[in-house]
């Protein structure tokens, strides 16, 4: 394994996280959204295992244990606000979601 | 080319791809398709990275039980494809979206090509042993289950608490969210 750098890894988990941040503001469906989220957090997981075992430090990789956690406590809140505002609104884009415009 | 560079090749590709065709597809189903695979590579690339237990827990946690609450509210909501919005707001997203993609992706390849300057004695790549759990202060880094244990269970022990009160306060807030509050006196 002396081909594949870190350098690769961590330019892949750029990338993940610009397609991510790429689909967080072209997309108007909430529920894409909320997948590029995902999509973005996996980048960040990618990031931290590779320093994690470049450095040798197993602390990255627990990081990485907590981002799960909280991602899948955001998921299920999230997709309870969308089901809220479907419910009020009839619709889950996000042009519709004007409750807070004066 | 040895197996390595091909799988790192094969998952990055499937990882960045599904992404890309997750973000640009239409029919939220077919996104939610496109990202099991990206999810699943990107599990395969943990497994390049030697931490397996994290890639089982990717598998387990994004392509399982993320993906099937997306797949049931997907499901309860009956959307469809969207349509097309007004193309002034289109242009403008589309186009702050490259652009920031575009700064993010050249601040990247410069922070990453520089941040590493290149050492000709020490590998790129540190061997593992697996015998000790701890040197000096710090964790290290291997591939077995019992150091994650080690860690949460010493190190982390505040912090695991703090999130498995955070799973708890979640689930009474999607409690909360979609329960129907029917108030007293009026009972329509």
């Amino acid at each position: 394994m002396e081909s594949v750098t870190p350098h690769y890894f961590l330019f892949l988990a750029f990338l993940l996280f610009g397609v991510g941040f790429l689909g967080v503001v072209i997309r108007r469906n909430l529920l894409i959204v909320l997948m590029s989220l995902e999509l973005m957090l996996n980048g960040v997981n990618i990031a931290l295992v590779t320093f994690s075992r470049v450095g040798l430090n197993l602390d990255g990789s627990l990081f990485v244990f907590f981002i799960m956690t909280v991602a899948a406590a955001e998921v299920a809140v999230g997709l309870a606000l969308l089901v809220a505002l479907y419910k009020k609104r009839q619709s889950i884009f996000s042009e519709d979601a004007t409750l807070l415009r004066n | 080319m040895n197996l390595i560079d091909f799988l790192f090749l094969v998952f990055a590709t499937l990882a960045v791809g599904g992404g890309l065709l997750m973000i640009f597809s239409r029919h939220p189903v077919s996104a939610a398709m496109f990202m099991i695979i990206s999810m699943v590579s990107v599990a395969g690339l943990f497994v390049l990275l030697e931490s397996f237990f994290l890639a089982i827990l990717q598998v387990l946690v994004y392509a399982g039980a993320v993906m099937v609450l997306f797949l049931f509210i997907i499901m309860l909501l009956d959307v469809g494809p969207e349509g097309s919005k007004s193309s002034k707001i289109k242009l403008l997203s589309g186009l702050a979206g490259v652009v920031c993609f575009g700064i993010l992706m050249v601040f990247s390849l410069i922070l990453v090509l520089n941040s590493y300057p290149e050492c000709s004695s020490c590998a790129v790549w540190p061997t593992l042993d697996d015998n000790n759990l701890v040197l000096g202060q710090s964790l290290v880094f291997s591939t077995s289950v019992k150091s994650f244990g080690f860690g949460l269970f010493s190190k982390y022990m505040l912090p695991i608490q703090v999130a498995g009160f955070l799973l708890l306060a979640a689930m009474v807030g999607v409690i909360i969210l979609s329960k129907k509050f029917v108030r007293e006196g009026n009972p329509s």
